[in-house]
């Protein structure tokens, strides 16, 4: 068995070797030379996995909760891949992992893989890397998929996009509801998870949480009608996505309760995605959303590789100075130094 | 390619002061290392399958209970048994003199006791990593 090539690594991973699957990500990660082949070796065999999005502040018990589903799906006989996400430090570069810490009750079960991926801080490559490391996870024949992330911005929405369901986790007591329950969290939350339900305030922020909902139902996949290099025909299932009301599950994830009502709530909407159709206009939107961004990183990183250092610094200067406005700096850049398409 | 070198930051054992060791995730993730942090009580299998999926370059122990002449050569099997032969291994907390001569045999790259300077343990990683690579 040779992990250092395509063939050997994709037939092992596929073989259910372990340390294969996780070269294969760090490949994917690192961007190296692999990483292209590798993505368009195991394609074809991905696509069975239920795709979970677990988001929320910073503090609410995501990596708890992460682990007390994992555990309810492990008794029904389900394996669980898991993506946990944290930021990477934009002053050293480094990261520090810690979801592991809350998830030692998964430790030695061959059932789980996790994994633990930093931002990085590239340009918007966090939600492709995810994206990327889901599939292998997909193709590496894990039936449920949970992702776990950082809880703050816009890379969420991106991430959100490549679940079929995302929960939404927020806890009692961390400040103003209406504040922790901003726009933006609503058109991605299919579930709300509200966690720490022991705690002293969690009927209050139900409450909240229902009044949210009540203003109506939220303008599902908003995302892409801002996709304007793609623009992604909206067909008669996003009447049905409309009809699905998010529920609310009370949790405490450290005592395990509620994780199994959280379990049957993702099934629910699993079974519902898959009987509208939502599930495939799903694939099509992720489709959609991972060409997009493909497609803006490849671009970009062609003009960067064609555009003299010293014209870039130019025109960042210009743009300081005032003398010219970004968009026409922009412009002369692409007219300058142009975009060539070569075959990879 | 965007290479990182990702350590794990392990506490094999029973003792539960992790402060060693999370003063040291930190500092390494400072120095620009992506550290996964795993927490107290792990088994050696807990911690070589961690290593394995994380695909780490370097494992960090932090033991403080004197039961390293005990955990490390475990934990050193346990790596060898997922086939993780390349895997860095550093032990750090408190260690006697007389007994790093022979944790250096084993396979450990270093031995850190309290009051380490930070760019000690990274230049042993680099030197380590370094040799591994050529």
């Amino acid at each position: 068995m040779d992990l250092t090539t395509v063939t050997g690594l994709t037939e092992a991973l596929l073989a259910g070797n372990r340390r294969a699957l996780a070269r294969v990500i760090s490949h994917i990660e690192n961007n190296t030379d692999l990483a292209r082949p590798l993505l368009a070796a195991l394609y074809p065999h991905a696509g069975q996995a239920h795709i979970i999005g677990v988001t929320g502040s910073p503090g609410t018990g995501k990596s708890t909760l992460v682990n007390a589903l994992t555990q309810v799906y492990r008794q029904q006989g389900l394996t669980v891949g898991i993506i946990a996400i944290d930021p990477t430090s934009p002053f050293s570069g480094g990261a520090l992992l810690g979801d592991r810490v809350r998830m030692r009750d998964l430790a030695g079960d061959p059932g789980v893989f996790i994994r633990s991926m930093a931002t990085r801080g590239s340009l918007g490559g966090l939600a492709q890397a995810t994206a990327d490391v889901i599939m292998v996870l997909d193709a590496a024949g894990f039936e449920r998929i949970i992702i776990e992330t950082v809880g703050v911005g816009q890379s969420e929405v991106e991430i959100a996009s490549a679940a079929y369901t995302t929960v939404v986790v927020e806890a009692p007591g961390l400040g103003d509801e209406v504040q922790a329950i901003k726009a933006g969290v609503l058109e991605i939350a299919d579930i709300f998870a509200v966690n720490k339900a022991d705690r002293e305030g969690v009927d209050r922020t139900v409450m909240a949480l229902k009044m949210m909902l009540s203003l109506g139902v939220p303008e599902k996949f908003q995302v892409m009608h801002h996709g304007r290099m793609l623009p992604v025909e909206i067909p008669q299932a996003r009447q049905d996505a409309s009809a699905w009301t998010p529920p609310i599950i009370k949790t405490i994830a450290t005592s395990g309760q509620g994780a199994k009502e959280l379990v049957d709530a993702i099934e629910n909407h699993r079974l519902y995605l898959e009987q509208s159709g939502g599930r495939l206009w799903r694939d099509r939107l992720r489709a959609a959303t991972e060409l997009r961004m493909i497609l803006r990183d490849y671009l970009l990183e062609n003009l960067l590789a064609r555009t003299p250092p010293e014209a870039l610094q130019a025109a960042i200067e210009a743009v300081a100075r005032r003398d010219i406005d970004p968009y026409t700096a922009v412009q002369r850049l692409v007219e300058e130094v142009g975009v060539e398409v070569t075959a990879h | 390619m965007d290479r990182k070198v990702r350590v794990l930051v392990a506490k094999p054992g029973l003792d539960g002061h992790d402060r060693g060791a999370k003063v040291i995730a930190r500092a390494l993730r400072d120095a620009g290392y992506e550290v996964i942090y795993t927490g107290i009580r792990q088994t050696p299998a807990m911690i070589a399958e961690a290593a394995l999926q994380e695909d780490v370059d370097v494992v960090g122990l932090s033991i403080l209970s004197g039961a390293h002449m005990a955990l490390v050569p475990r934990v050193i099997e346990e790596l060898k048994k997922l086939g993780l032969e390349d895997v860095v291994i550093l032990v750090g907390g408190i260690i006697p003199d007389e007994d790093v001569p022979a944790l250096l045999e084993m396979g450990v790259a270093g031995v850190f006791g309290p009051g380490t300077l930070t760019s000690e343990i990274v230049e042993t990683i680099e030197n380590a990593l370094g040799r591994q690579l050529a």
